[in-house]
């Protein structure tokens, strides 16, 4: 069946945006098409007028380095993130999450920039994107602006901004230094929805002597609505002995705190609960064993 | 309309083309490359995989613009343009790793793509790239072994052994792995299924489905349908012409409904346009009026008497069947018994979730060079597709051709009608070729499932170990037509005391009619819902008496003597003991020191074992038989006709191989023609395992009817005694003299005598249930053991090896059985652990690809698969039934292995890690609820 009438590949974000100006709130921004184009089938938006693509805008399919600071344009592909050396050594988070979304072909075409603008409150490239700490570059109404990741997420499947519109164009984050470092996992069930029973990233940096948690960023979804911090079990860790015990203390407060809910054919509430502290605790471990090696080795690529 | 220029297997194209398509419409439709498939269109299966500058995508969700100026590859540009096949394609074939080749072309596609970038994958890497690239039949092992075998030899290494099972006493042609048929089109992409056929002017057909579960209609209004232009046909009850009813056993299933909707796959009416969008945009067009009636949602709420009756002519109310089977005195049997076990199991219903979509394409009589109504079709069962066609368009038999195609997997759910009769009335109506093509979508809601079921089973065993008797209580829910509800569910119950002597049985099984989908034919025909139940309270019942659940099984395993529930003595090919010790001897060899259950960190580690035992061909009485035409050419070929289907499972090769075997002819010198009413005899249903037996059986007598004739003829020719001459490579020949015998049909035909030979061939009598007396003629066994692990802190499941016995009584083709055996313990594994179609009061959930998981690559475990070849005298050359056998007893296996790891026994099926982690959590040892209880 016909999903759209237009296809256009502007080529550069002026272009983009007259366009979505021209069809007036009736076509909307494709990137790869993975969420879109299999909505558009099954229904949850109108037959649109056409779709824009915004892969081919250099800006979004740059990933540059500066110093210590990386952009990864919104058109980037799961795929090419999972590439990516420096991402790979210095935002292992953001390469485990984005290898596990769908399979090779979902990831080879598959974008950043489409994973947040679809607001999932567990779209996986996102939860990594929030411990990252990372901001999003986006036109909104016309005007270029730099939001903080949390701040993009207005509701489940509702994102900060609208895609027959505004454009987001890439992210920026800190990579990960000395005695820093990332990891992420997440809990499947082999069943239904390719939805994660429970996803979480965690940044961290211990001290110089590797002993104690100078600073950590923890992101667990689904909690909310939307995709946040647990800032309550960040506020156990700083300043703590980088140990199993804080760990455990760390487990102990998501769980008086964090309020998982049981959600039709995903898992119940309680199930979420244990979850917590099992992704807490591994999660935790691997980062702090990175951030104390310095070695990261993505894990769960393509599988998990 | 917009120009795109795309270069596609290194042709430039530059096309003029709406700039809606997606690419693979435009691969399909624009090129006429139909090789690449198109499975769900929701980017999940993965059939559809092409090649965009190297990199492999979802052609289904992949706008065609973007491909604008990029460069394309499909199945069609890996062969070299001399025919040449690719390694990856000649390794598919050589390792048998294509079936029914429907997700061929995406699968070596994937697997080109990482060849291309990875020269020697481990299995590690193979399963990442082909993570999200579905099969339904293989059960992976014979692609990954394809595609390290590809590997080696595109290193310049040679290629690798292929893994062919032992078998005994290998033939001339049979017990030989001969390529399949059609597999160099299959692999090439040459290979037409249904949808991939078009003629000039054809119509494009959707069908309204129902609104409600269950509603009353009161008026239908399609004018506004029909008034838009490019409909040319809106048809509904009213536009019948024969009977509105159709049905395999019993005819209650409406062609278009007329006073009341029973289920949401139910169809309203029928539209055939100029294209696709406009059927579906006329579809919107149609008003139907709906009374919204209470939905008769499982199967125990059927038999209450609150529940509103569903089939008012149906005797015995939502009570489809009661099937009950007596044996023995089970009072006495109980009263015998130190141990008692009784519990409840849960089954949900299942999706066959073959990867090509329903397809009918209906043709009008002289349109085509076809004289008469002409439906191509994908068909389990071309004859009773005819019958009922012809039924409700009011034509006689003769009127009506059905051709059956390639058919891209069907394990049992492409035996009832589902577009047939609506492609027909459609063509009838508009003089023009009419293609219906069912979405995923609308195929997940429509065709008939696996029953869900509710065991209840009580089996009682003595202190030493001998079983005493079994009582069993079965709930099936057929859903709201009765397709095959009716045998299936006799299987069920016939089969729910399990492969053991069981000297007294009372076992009551309710078939009931609810407003869900209709539950119908899936590999295993109601017996893998019984043997969850039976094969885990077998190893209830050890642990209780304290035995080895090997030596319990051993103790009472049906033998040759052994009297069955139903009163039959089995007289002959029993091989289950046989199973039974090769898996035993696998699983205590694997470690020298043999443990049930052992812990590493937070993982643990166990065996579970099952057995089962599955009747070969229909049985029950119903008269089994199949006809066979075998015909020898000039050109020293011979072709043999029946109208079976070849699903993929392999029907075909067996014919060949047994016409080949019986002229002593080279395999390649066989044609097979399947599948068309007017060119090939009946071969009866492709169900129930009964094809290698009754149709290799028909191919078999008829081929040793035509050597005959051949020798009569060749004797005269020759001018020796018949009974002196012998068959080699296709001669015929006596001491120094012999002919070719494309030469002596030359002959023959310049004598008047035929080369053709028909014979219908008539399986041994069997007896309805009740009678006593043989039931069936053959039985397959088989024994499977399941290695699991368990992370006891997710509770997530993962089967790491299946060691299985499989009594098949001789292995016709050693590496396609072999495949068989893979593809039926992969998609058990899904019934177990990943499976299950939900319906909401009614309202299935399920109606998408994306929320019904069946295993992947990633899931497959080593497999470990022994064939035991229990000859059965009246099977070709003492083969019977393999098609289900081997899909039974994975479950319980896994099951069984579950509670040996953690104490936890499930009872619902598919496993709920979820539920699972709270049980070891709670200390509880035993889960009734299941995935989809999860709300
Ligand atoms: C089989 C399968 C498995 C999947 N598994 C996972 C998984 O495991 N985890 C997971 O998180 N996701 C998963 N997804 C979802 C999806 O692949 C990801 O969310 C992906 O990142 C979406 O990116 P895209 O480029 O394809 O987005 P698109 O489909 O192109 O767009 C999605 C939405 O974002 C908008 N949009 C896209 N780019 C921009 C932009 N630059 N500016 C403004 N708006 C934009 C679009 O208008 C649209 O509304 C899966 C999808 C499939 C089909
Ligand atoms: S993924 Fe494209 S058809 Fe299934
Ligand atoms: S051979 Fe793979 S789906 Fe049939």
């Amino acid at each position: 069946m016909k999903l759209w009438n237009h296809y256009h590949t502007p080529h550069s974000i002026d272009q983009a945006i007259a366009l979505l100006n021209q069809y007036q709130g009736k076509a909307k921004v494709v990137a790869g098409g993975t969420d879109l184009i299999v909505e558009l089938r099954e229904g949850h938006h109108p037959i649109q007028e056409a779709l824009i693509d915004v892969t081919q805008i250099p800006e979004l399919t740059r990933l540059t380095t500066n110093n210590n600071e990386i952009y990864v344009g919104a058109g980037v592909t799961h795929s090419q993130i999972v590439k990516s050396a420096v991402l790979v050594a210095r935002a292992t988070c953001l390469v485990e999450s984005c290898g596990v979304v769908g399979g090779p072909q979902v990831r080879n075409v598959g974008t950043l920039g489409g994973n947040v603008a679809h607001a999932l409150p567990a779209g996986d490239g996102t939860t990594s994107l929030v411990a990252l700490d990372a901001k999003a570059e986006i036109i909104m109404s016309g005007q270029r602006r730099v939001v903080p990741i949390a701040e993009m997420f207005r509701g489940p499947g509702q994102s900060l901004i609208d895609s027959t519109r505004d454009v987001i164009i890439g992210f920026r984050f800190v990579l990960c230094s000395d005695n820093e470092a990332t990891a992420f996992k997440r809990i499947m069930r082999p069943q239904g929805v390719a939805l994660p029973i429970l996803g979480c990233a965690i940044w961290v940096r211990l001290n110089p002597a590797q002993t104690h948690f100078e600073a950590a960023r923890v992101s667990i979804a689904p909690i909310g609505p939307t995709p946040g911090r647990a800032a309550e079990v960040e506020a156990i860790l700083i300043g703590q002995p980088a140990t199993d015990t804080i760990i455990e203390q760390a487990i102990e407060t998501a769980l008086q705190i964090l309020k998982p809910r049981t959600s039709k054919y995903r898992a119940t509430g309680d199930y979420r609960k244990e979850m917590i502290a099992v992704l807490l605790r591994r999660t935790l471990q691997l980062a702090v064993q990175r951030a104390r090696t310095g070695q990261a080795v993505p894990e769960g690529i393509g599988m998990e | 309309m917009s120009k795109l220029d795309i270069t596609v297997n290194g042709q430039i194209h530059h096309l003029d083309i709406p700039e809606s398509r997606t690419l693979a419409q435009v691969l399909r439709y624009d090129l006429g490359l139909t090789g690449t498939k198109i499975g769900c269109e929701e980017a999940e299966c993965g059939i559809c995989t092409v090649l965009i500058n190297g990199t492999p995508v979802n052609s289904c969700i992949f706008p065609a613009f973007k491909a604008q100026g990029r460069e394309v590859q499909t199945v069609e540009g890996l062969a070299q343009d001399d025919g040449e096949l690719h390694p990856v394609q000649q390794n598919f074939i050589d390792h048998g790793a294509v079936q029914c080749g429907f997700c061929t072309p995406g699968l070596m596609m994937t697997a080109t793509a990482l060849l291309n970038e990875n020269s020697d994958p481990d299995d590690h890497a193979i399963k990442v790239a082909l993570k999200d690239t579905y099969c339904r039949c293989t059960g992976y092992a014979s692609v990954i072994a394809a595609i390290k075998s590809a590997a080696s030899e595109m290193r310049g290494e040679g290629s690798l052994p292929v893994n062919e099972p032992d078998v005994s006493e290998p033939m001339h042609a049979i017990s030989r792995s001969v390529p399949p048929q059609h597999v160099r089109e299959k692999v090439t992409g040459a290979a037409k299924y249904t949808d991939d056929y078009v003629f000039d002017g054809m119509l494009y057909a959707r069908t309204l489905r129902a609104a409600y579960p269950h509603a009353r209609i009161l008026d239908i209004n399609t004018e506004q349908a029909r008034a838009l232009p490019g409909v040319v046909a809106v048809l509904t009850h009213a536009n019948v012409p024969g009977e509105n009813l159709h049905g395999l056993v019993y005819r209650d299933w409406p062609v278009l409904c007329s006073d009341v909707v029973r289920y949401m796959g139910d169809g309203v009416a029928i539209v055939a346009a100029e294209t696709e969008d406009i059927a579906a945009e006329a579809l919107k067009l149609i008003e139907v009026e709906y009374e919204p009636l209470p939905v008769v949602g499982d199967p125990k709420f059927a038999h209450s008497h609150e529940a509103p009756i569903l089939h008012p002519h149906h005797p015995t109310g939502n009570l489809l069947k009661h099937i009950k089977v007596r044996h023995g005195d089970i009072e006495q049997g109980f009263a015998q018994a130190d141990y008692i076990v009784e519990r409840e199991y849960r089954t949900p219903t299942v999706e066959h979730a073959f990867l090509e979509p329903e397809c009918s394409i209906g043709i009008p009589p002289g349109v085509a060079g076809h004289e008469k109504l002409t439906i191509l079709v994908g068909s389990q069962i071309p004859y009773q597709d005819r019958n009922q066609i012809a039924l409700a368009l009011g034509l006689p038999e003769e009127k009506v051709r059905v051709i059956g195609t390639l058919i891209g997997g069907g394990f049992g759910g492409k035996e009832d009608i589902t577009g047939q009769i609506h492609a027909a009335m459609l063509a009838q109506a508009t003089g023009r070729p009419v293609k219906m093509l069912y979405t995923r979508q609308e195929s997940l809601i429509v065709h008939p499932k696996r029953h869900a079921t509710i065991i209840r089973m009580k089996t009682g065993a003595t202190k030493d170990g001998k079983l005493v008797a079994v009582e069993a209580e079965l709930y099936g829910d057929g859903g709201a037509y009765a397709s095959l509800s009716d045998k299936v569910m006799t299987r069920a119950t016939t089969h729910a005391t399990g492969p053991y002597v069981v000297p007294n049985a009372k076992i009551d099984c309710y078939a009931m009619y609810t407003n869900n989908p209709p539950s119908g034919a899936f590999r295993g025909f109601g017996v893998t819902q019984s043997a969850f139940a039976v094969e885990s309270n077998m190893d209830i019942l050890a642990e209780m008496i304290g035995i080895d659940p090997i030596e319990f099984r051993r103790l009472n395993a049906q033998k040759v003597g052994t009297t069955t529930a139903t009163g039959q003595v089995l007289r002959e090919s029993v091989g289950l003991l046989e199973t039974l010790s090769h898996v035993e001897q696998d699983m205590m060899s694997a470690d020298g020191d043999f443990h049930w259950a052992w812990r590493d960190g937070h993982k643990a580690y166990a065996w579970g074992l099952a057995c089962a035992y599955k009747n070969t061909g229909l049985g029950g009485g119903a008269p089994d038989r199949a006809e066979a035409e075998v015909e020898a050419f000039e050109d020293g070929s011979v072709e043999v006709r029946v109208a079976s289907a070849d699903m993929g499972q392999g029907l075909a090769h067996v014919v060949a191989q047994c016409t080949a075997e019986e002229l002593k002819l080279p395999y390649n010198r066989v044609r097979v023609l399947l599948c068309d009413t007017d060119l090939t005899p009946n071969g009866g249903p492709t169900t129930a395992s009964r094809q290698t037996f009754v149709s290799g059986n028909a191919a078999r007598v008829t081929s040793a009817l035509l050597r005959e004739a051949l020798t009569r003829s060749a004797a005269e020719f020759l001018d020796v005694p018949p009974e002196t001459l012998y068959y080699e490579e296709g001669l015929l020949r006596h001491n120094g003299k012999s002919v070719e015998l494309g030469q002596l049909v030359g002959w023959m035909k310049g004598n008047g005598l035929s080369s053709k030979v028909r014979h219908e061939y008539h399986a041994p009598a069997t007896q309805p249930l009740g009678t006593g007396g043989d039931m069936h003629f053959a039985f397959s066994y088989a024994t499977q053991a399941a290695l699991v692990e368990v992370d006891m802190e997710t509770g997530a499941v993962k089967v790491l090896k299946i060691i299985a016995g499989t009594d098949i009584g001789r292995a016709i083709n050693p590496l396609m059985l072999q495949g068989q055996v893979e593809g039926g313990i992969v998609m058990a594994m899904g019934n177990c652990l990943t499976e299950s179609y939900i319906v909401e009061n009614g309202v299935p959930w399920t109606n998408l690809f994306a929320r019904y998981k069946m295993p992947s690559i990633k899931h497959a475990p080593e497999i470990i698969s022994h064939l035991i070849e229990d000859r059965v005298s009246t099977g070709p050359y003492g083969a019977k039934g393999v098609g289900e056998i081997c899909s039974i007893n994975t479950s319980p296996a896994i099951c069984n292995a579950i509670y040996h790891a953690t104490g936890v026994r499930i009872f619902s099926l598919p496993v709920d890690q979820d539920a699972l982690l709270r049980a070891i959590r709670a200390g509880q040892t035993e889960v009734y609820t299941a995935w989809h209880d999860v709300r």
